[in-house]
């Protein structure tokens, strides 16, 4: 085992200046071999502007396909401390909560088990627990379990899903985000420990359209709170808003109203509901004058993904409502139904959104059994070689 | 006909990753697909998922990442 200081004159300029600084919490705890050589590694790639890990082999626990991700050094002779350096996910609790009591329960048992180090959180959500040995995977594994904690998903399987505070301690909440990702993780526990699609796939709950935990480019399917009645707005409010000058009512709330649906006389604040596009923007800055209407609930969206195969793409609109009500059986035979699809037809590494382009929303939607909708339609199509299907105009008594 | 249980369906799969290893990975979809093809419609997506289930918590199948989660023989141990 290596015991050797690793010199690092590139990696301490990351520690320079008033910033958090990875390198600075690597460093606390550099006594361990395993975090000296990673720094050892590091400086390397910091060199050589090369990465030097091995992703991905046969690595993980009894039973599940998800969790594990194996990392190997391709330098392992130089740094063995490192040279295994397998990264656990482990399913975070909803909105993540947690106890102090919890958080030293995990990091007691990665300090046994593993580096020591972890990232929490990662882009998927989960706790992440960076470096441990493959020998230690199943004994860290049953420790967590007997805490509660379990693996959370990797690889192609319905990663963990993750959702914003939500009610819990947001007042724009429109639905209980963290009822529903408890409900949907517990539901698709086989989906989430067993790969069997084409790719990953990422649920993401926001529980308004400020969306928080970033839904809209990030997961497949995005299930972001919103309402269907009108803003409510206290008209006091507003006027104490404009006397007090912290904002100009006109200038910085309706004049930005993405679709100038608002409009204010200096007494009071008018808002054509039909064409407000829920973008929150007035409600975020006059939060104590206006409010998300009463009859909330979510938009579905579908389809986003970070650049890693292929280029990033951004949800789109699905389902623009749907009241968000345990059991959620409509959503989750929603869900089913496209998994089918996908398996059946997805290539491997195809993300949901990039199988529905390749295939076309159209036959999509119709394979799904979904009706389209116009908030499916980002702009009406400009090409003027439109086919229609015959029925469509297709007169009382004539035979389409 | 009598329906397919997981125990058959296991063994099918099991048998097909045998003969395929090392030579082309198969995904649990692969696998789906073949047990429907093999066994016929009363072989649903179910009873493929506790087969697979089966094979994975009994260790005789191990999930692999190479790009991609596939389903392959535990390493050999020495």
């Amino acid at each position: 085992m290596s015991e050797k200081k690793r010199e690092t004159p590139l990696l301490d300029e990351l520690e320079k200046g008033p910033w958090p600084s990875f390198v600075k919490e690597l460093k606390k705890e550099a006594a361990r071999p395993m975090v000296q050589d990673l720094l050892g590694q590091l400086e390397r790639s910091y060199e050589e502007k090369v990465g030097h890990w091995k992703h991905g082999g046969l690595v993980g626990v009894m039973g599940y396909g998800g969790g594990v991700i194996g990392r190997y050094s391709d330098l392992g002779e130089e740094f063995p401390a490192c040279a295994e350096f397998h990264t656990m996910r482990i399913n975070q609790p909803a909105g993540w909560f947690y106890t102090s009591t919890a958080l030293r329960t995990i990091a007691d048992i990665w300090d046994r088990h593993g580096s020591g180090v972890t990232n929490m959180h990662g882009s998927t959500g989960d706790i992440i627990l960076l470096g441990t040995k493959t020998q230690e995977l199943e004994p860290t594994f049953a420790e967590l379990t007997e805490h509660g904690f379990d693996l959370g998903g990797s690889g192609s399987d319905m990663r963990t899903p993750s959702a914003c505070v939500g009610p819990a301690r947001c007042e724009w909440a429109c639905y209980d985000t963290l009822g529903a990702v408890y409900d949907f993780t517990m539901q698709f526990q086989d989906e989430l420990h067993r790969p069997a699609f084409p790719y990953k796939y990422k649920l993401k709950f926001a529980g308004c359209p400020n969306d928080c935990v970033a839904s809209v480019a990030r997961s497949d399917m995005s299930f972001i709170g919103t309402w269907r009645d009108e803003i409510q707005v206290d008209q006091e409010q507003v006027k104490a808003y404009a006397a007090s000058g912290a904002i100009d009512v006109q200038k910085d709330v309706c004049d930005r109203c993405p679709t100038r649906c608002m409009s204010w006389d200096g007494k009071t604040l008018a808002i054509d509901d039909v064409n407000c596009v829920k973008c929150m923007h007035c409600i975020n800055a006059m939060p104590r004058a206006l409010a998300p209407g009463n009859d909330r609930g979510a938009a579905i969206l579908i389809g986003a993904k970070a650049p890693i195969v292929g280029g990033a793409l951004l949800s789109s609109v699905f389902v623009p409502f749907i009241k968000m009500e345990p059991p959620y059986e409509e959503i989750k035979e929603l869900i089913g139904r496209i998994w089918d699809i996908w398996s059946e037809h997805g290539k491997n590494r195809e993300r949901v959104g990039e199988f529905i382009q390749r295939i076309g929303l159209g036959n999509f939607l119709e394979q799904i059994g979904l009706d389209p909708v116009p908030e499916m339609i980002v702009a009406p199509r400009a090409n003027p070689y439109i086919f229609y299907q015959d029925d469509v105009f297709a007169q009382p008594g004539e035979e389409a | 006909m009598s329906a397919v249980t997981v125990d058959q369906v296991a063994e099918a799969m099991f048998q097909l990753v045998k003969e395929t290893h090392g030579k082309k990975s198969l995904k649990a979809t692969d696998l789906t697909k073949a047990m429907a093809e093999k066994f016929g419609s009363e072989c649903t997506k179910d009873v493929c998922k506790l087969a697979i289930r089966q094979l994975m918590d009994s260790g005789r199948c191990i999930y692999s990442y190479f790009g991609g989660s596939y389903i392959t023989l535990p390493p050999e141990t020495p």
